[in-house]
C-alpha cells in the first residue's frame, strides 16, 4: 500500500506487521511517536501484543530481556538519554544473545538539553554487541525495521539490532511510504536457548576467567557471521519487494575521484551536493554507511575522501573518519558537522569537498579550527 | 522543486498543515516531504514547518532558505519573525486574516481561516483549527488539486466539517 | 498440618556460607512454587550461591539479571508467558540492596502496572555479597563495613512502600518458621497480580554470630518483636501466630542484640531507636488488624 508517513510511524507500521509478543517502552523526544503508535495499535486491537508501559528505559530493556528469553519476539524504542540510561541492559541483551529489535531516534546528549539529531548517543553503544544500522528515508526506516527482525532472529546471529534514524529530520519528516505484505519474509522466532522449566538451566550464572572469554568470542563470531546474513536478507528483501540498500549505499561512486562518506539524512543530502559538484566538473560520489556494526569494508583506494561525522569521540576524533583511516587505509578530510541538529546543507557539503584538506579535521562552524 | 514555509504558533496546527499539504501533493502524484523544525517550543511559541514538492524524489533535509510560498497562520508572529526572509522575488504569501495585506515585490493573499473555523465550530481546546481550511486556500492558489485536498483531509480527519471548512476557504479566497 | 513436599529444587552443591538462611528460605520457596516456574535473580548472594558456570545447584530455570532490573525483567517475562498462554510462575528472588535501594524503581513500576508475579526480598540487612556494606535496610546501630561506628539512620520501611502500591497480597516471613513461610508462598502464588513477601534472613558472617544459630536468630528476631510476621490480603492485615504470641509476652530486645557481633558496643540511644521503631510498627499493625486506622 502506498501512503505517506513520518519516520517514526514507518517504524511503528513495520513493527505492527512483525507482531512482537511483547513491547516495552518509555517515552522520550523525538521517539515518543513510536511508543504512542504502538500503544494505539494495541488499544485498537490491531496488534495482539503485550504493551508494557515501563517506568524507565532501564526497565524497558530489562522487560524486553525477560520476555525475549522465554522465546518471545520483542521490540522497544528509545533515544539519546533513554538509550544511555538503559546502557547496562543494552550490554545485557547482547551478552544474553537475545534478538531484540530497538529503534533509536538519534539525538544529542546533554547538557545542554538538545533534542536534535546527532549520532553520539548510538555510537556510545557501538561496542556492546548490537548490530547497528542507520537509515536515511521514511521508506528505508520501514524496510530496515522489517529486515532487522529477520537478521536478529537468524540462528547464526542471535544478537540484538538497533535501527537508527535521525531525530526530527527523519523521525518527524513525512515522506511517501510503500508498505508490503511480509508473508513469510520473517519466519517465526525459534530461540534455541529459550527458558524451559522442563529442562531447567541457569542463565547468566557466575562465569569465571576460564570461560567468560569464550562467550565473548562467540559473540564476535556471530557478529562476523551476521555480515553474510545481512547480505542474504537484503538480497531476499530486494527479490521480494524490489528495494535494495546494502551495507553501504553508493551514489555515483563508479568513476568518482572524491567520495563523501556520511550516515543517515546527511548521506542523502550529500547526494545533492555530489550532483552540484559534478555540474562543476568535480567527479564526486557518496558512500552512505548503513551498517555501522558489523563495520563495512569500503573501497576508497585512489580516491579523496571527505568524511562527515555527526558524532565525536573527545580526544580521538570523528569516529567514522578514524575508523576508515584504520580499516580502509584512507586519509580522510574529517568534517565534524551536524552536532545537536546543526544545520548542514548540500551547499555546505559541496564546500567541504571543494576545500578538502586530506588528513586534517575541520569543525564546521567553528572559527578557530586548527 | 516547490518550497513552502509555514509560520504559526505552537498549537495552531502548522505542523499538521505541512503534513496535510505534503499528503495532498502526494495524492496529486508528486513527491513531497514535510519537515517540521521543532524547537523546545510550547503552545503559543512561534513555530516553523516546511514542505517540499517535486516531480523527483526529494533528498534534501536542511531547512528551506528560499521558499516559493510563505504561509502565515497567525499574523502576530510577524512582530517577532521576519516571515519574508529568503522569499523568492515575486513569491507568494498566504496570510490568515481579513482584508488585503499588500507586500512590496510579492503576491499576497488573505483568507479568514480563523473565522471559517469558528463559524464551523472547528475548535480544539479553545483554539480554532486552521490546518484544514488552509488546504482549501492552497488548492485555490493551484498548489495542489481540490480533489487531493479533500482526500488528504479525509485520510487524516474523520470529522466531515474539516473538508467543508477547506471548501469554504476555497470559495472565500479571492485570487 | 501443612505438608511440605519432599522434592528438592536446590541440590546439595551450593556455594552458600554455612548456616545461610537465604538458601534455607529459597529451599522452601521453591518447594511451595513447584517446578513450572522461573526464578529471576538480580545481583545478590543468590547469584553466587547457585554455583558457577557450567554448573548450577538449582533444579529450576534461573534467570540472572542486572542489579536494578529484576522486577522489570519479571514484568517482561510474565507478559511473554501470558501472551503465550503459559502458566509458568515468575518469582523474583532479590536481596535487600537490590530491593530497597537500587531496585526500588523497577519494583515500584512492576507493582504499579499490576505485573502478575511474586517478588521475594530476602533481607540480610546489608550488601552481603560484596562484604557487608550498609543498605537502606540495615537497622540503626548495626556495624557494617561502611558504618564502622554503627548505622545512624533507621531501617527503611520497605513494607510501607510496597503497601502503598496496594498489592493483592503481601506478607513477611522468616525461614526460622518454615511452615509459615511455605504457606505464605503457596497463598501468594494462588493469587493473580503483584505479590510481595519480605523475608528476614539472618546472616552468620554478616551479623557476626555462629553458623549454627541462624534459625535461633530468626526466632529471636520474632520473639523480641524486631521482626513481625504478618499478612496483608487485599489490604487486610493478619498478624501471624508466632508474632501474636510474641506480642503478648515479648522477650527483651537485648536477647536478640547480644549474640550479634554487629551490635557489639551499640549505644543506648541506638537501642532506644530500635525499640521505638519495633513498637511503632507493632502498634500500627495491631491497629490495622483491628481495622481502626
Amino acid at each position: 500500500m502506498l501512503t505517506i508517513a513520518t519516520g517514526n510511524k514507518a517504524v511503528a507500521a513495520a513493527v505492527r506487521q512483525v507482531r512482537p509478543s511483547v513491547i516495552a517502552a518509555y517515552p522520550i523526544t523525538p521517539q515518543t511517536e513510536i511508543v504512542e503508535q504502538m500503544a494505539e495499535y494495541v488499544t485498537r486491537g490491531e496488534l495482539d501484543s503485550q504493551f508494557i508501559p515501563v517506568e524507565s528505559e532501564h526497565s524497558a530493556m530489562a522487560a524486553c530481556i525477560g520476555a525475549s528469553i522465554t522465546g518471545a519476539r520483542t521490540f522497544t524504542a528509545t533515544s539519546s538519554h533513554g538509550l544511555l540510561y538503559m546502557h547496562e541492559m543494552v550490554n545485557w541483551a547482547a551478552g544474553a544473545r537475545l534478538p531484540i529489535v530497538m529503534a533509536n531516534v538519534n539525538r544529542a546528549v546533554g547538557p545542554g538539553w538538545n533534542v536534535w539529531a546527532e549520532h553520539t548517543d548510538a555510537f556510545q553503544e557501538r561496542d556492546t554487541g548490537w548490530l547497528q544500522v542507520y537509515v536515511s528515508t521514511v521508506q528505508e526506516a520501514y524496510d530496515t525495521t522489517l529486515m532487522a527482525f529477520r537478521i536478529a532472529e537468524n540462528e547464526s546471529v542471535l544478537l540484538p539490532v538497533m535501527v537508527n534514524l535521525d531525530g526530527f529530520l527523519l523521525s518527524h519528516s513525512m515522506q511517501s511510504l510503500e508498505t508490503v505484505e511480509i508473508s513469510d519474509f520473517i519466519p517465526p522466532l525459534r530461540l534455541p536457548h529459550a527458558i524451559d522449566p522442563e529442562n531447567p538451566a541457569g542463565y547468566g550464572t557466575l562465569t569465571g576467567p576460564d570461560a567468560y572469554f569464550k562467550f565473548r568470542w562467540d559473540m564476535e563470531r556471530s557478529m562476523r557471521d551476521s555480515a553474510g546474513v545481512i547480505r542474504e536478507t537484503e538480497d531476499e528483501f530486494a527479490r521480494r519487494f524490489h528495494r535494495k540498500y546494502g551495507f553501504v549505499d553508493e551514489y555515483r561512486c563508479e568513476d568518482a575521484d572524491v567520495v563523501v562518506v556520511a550516515m543517515g539524512t546527511l548521506g542523502k543530502e550529500a547526494e545533492v551536493a555530489a550532483d552540484l559538484l559534478r555540474a562543476e566538473g568535480v567527479k564526486a560520489g557518496v558512500m552512505r554507511i548503513r551498517w555501522l556494526r558489523p563495520f563495512p569494508r569500503l573501497d576508497l583506494a585512489g580516491r579523496d575522501v571527505v568524511v562527515i561525522d555527526r558524532d565525536y569521540s573527545f580526544g580521538f576524533g570523528g569516529v567514522i573518519a578514524k575508523s576508515l583511516a584504520a580499516t580502509a587505509r584512507a586519509e580522510p578530510f574529517s568534517v565534524i558537522a551536524g552536532l545537536g541538529g546543526q544545520e548542514v546543507t548540500y551547499d555546505d557539503i559541496a564546500e567541504f569537498v571543494r576545500t578538502r584538506s586530506p588528513g586534517t579535521e575541520y569543525w564546521f562552524g567553528v572559527n578557530d579550527n586548527v | 522543486m516547490f518550497e513552502v514555509r509555514i509560520h504559526s504558533r505552537g498549537g495552531q496546527g502548522g505542523v499538521t498543515a505541512a503534513r496535510l499539504l505534503a499528503l495532498a501533493a502526494f495524492r496529486d502524484g508528486k513527491y513531497a516531504t514535510a519537515c517540521p523544525f521543532y524547537g523546545a517550543e510550547r503552545r503559543g511559541a512561534p513555530v516553523v514547518s516546511y514542505v517540499r514538492i517535486d516531480d523527483h524524489p526529494i533528498r534534501v533535509y536542511s531547512q528551506i532558505r528560499k521558499p516559493d510560498l510563505v504561509i502565515v497562520l497567525d499574523q502576530s508572529v510577524m512582530d517577532v519573525v521576519d516571515v519574508l526572509h529568503g522569499l523568492k522575488p515575486g513569491g507568494v504569501v498566504l496570510l490568515n486574516g481579513i482584508g488585503p495585506y499588500p507586500l512590496q515585490g510579492f503576491s499576497s493573499y488573505t483568507v479568514d481561516l480563523t473565522g471559517i473555523a469558528l463559524r464551523a465550530d472547528l475548535v480544539i481546546a479553545g483554539s480554532p483549527i486552521l490546518n484544514t481550511p488552509v488546504l482549501g486556500a492552497l488548492a485555490k492558489l493551484g498548489i495542489v488539486s481540490v480533489d487531493s485536498v479533500k482526500k488528504a483531509i479525509a485520510e487524516m480527519f474523520s470529522d466531515p466539517r474539516n473538508v467543508q471548512a477547506a471548501e469554504t476557504a476555497y470559495r472565500e479566497l479571492v485570487v | 498440618m501443612t505438608e511440605i513436599p519432599t522434592e528438592e529444587y536446590i541440590l546439595k552443591c551450593t556455594s552458600a556460607c554455612a548456616g545461610c538462611s537465604d538458601t534455607l528460605t529459597l529451599r522452601y520457596v521453591l518447594k511451595a512454587a513447584g517446578p513450572d516456574m522461573v526464578l529471576v535473580v538480580p545481583a545478590c548472594c543468590t547469584s553466587v550461591i547457585q554455583g558457577a558456570y557450567p554448573n548450577t545447584a538449582m533444579n529450576v530455570p534461573v534467570y540472572n539479571v542486572a542489579f536494578a532490573a529484576a522486577a522489570a525483567c519479571a514484568s517482561g517475562m510474565s507478559a511473554a508467558f501470558q501472551a503465550a498462554g503459559r502458566k509458568t510462575r515468575v518469582i523474583v528472588y532479590a536481596g535487600d540492596g537490590g530491593t530497597v535501594d537500587i531496585g526500588i524503581q523497577s519494583l515500584s513500576g512492576a507493582f504499579e502496572r499490576g505485573t502478575d508475579f511474586l517478588y521475594i526480598c530476602y533481607d540480610n540487612e546489608a550488601y552481603g555479597n560484596t562484604g557487608m556494606q550498609r543498605s537502606g535496610s540495615t537497622p540503626a546501630g548495626a556495624r557494617t563495613t561502611t558504618t564502622p561506628a554503627g548505622k545512624v539512620q533507621t531501617k527503611k520501611d520497605l513494607d510501607g512502600i510496597v503497601a502503598a502500591h496496594n498489592p493483592p497480597y503481601m506478607a513477611t516471613a522468616c525461614a526460622a518458621y518454615p511452615r509459615d513461610l511455605f504457606k505464605k508462598v503457596e497463598k501468594a502464588l494462588s493469587i493473580r497480580g503483584p505479590k510481595f513477601i519480605h523475608v528476614l534472613a539472618p546472616c552468620p558472617p554478616g551479623w557476626r554470630f555462629s553458623s549454627e544459630k541462624s534459625v535461633e536468630m530468626g526466632k529471636l528476631a520474632v520473639k523480641t518483636g524486631m521482626w513481625i510476621l504478618y499478612e496483608r490480603e487485599q489490604g487486610k492485615v493478619t498478624i501471624s501466630g508466632p508474632s501474636k504470641a510474641a506480642m503478648i509476652k515479648p522477650l527483651p530486645l537485648e536477647e536478640y542484640l547480644a549474640p550479634q557481633g554487629r551490635f557489639k558496643g551499640i549505644d543506648a540511644a541506638s537501642v532506644a531507636l530500635l525499640k521505638a521503631q519495633a513498637e511503632k510498627t507493632a502498634k500500627r499493625l495491631l491497629r490495622e488488624e483491628e481495622g481502626t486506622c
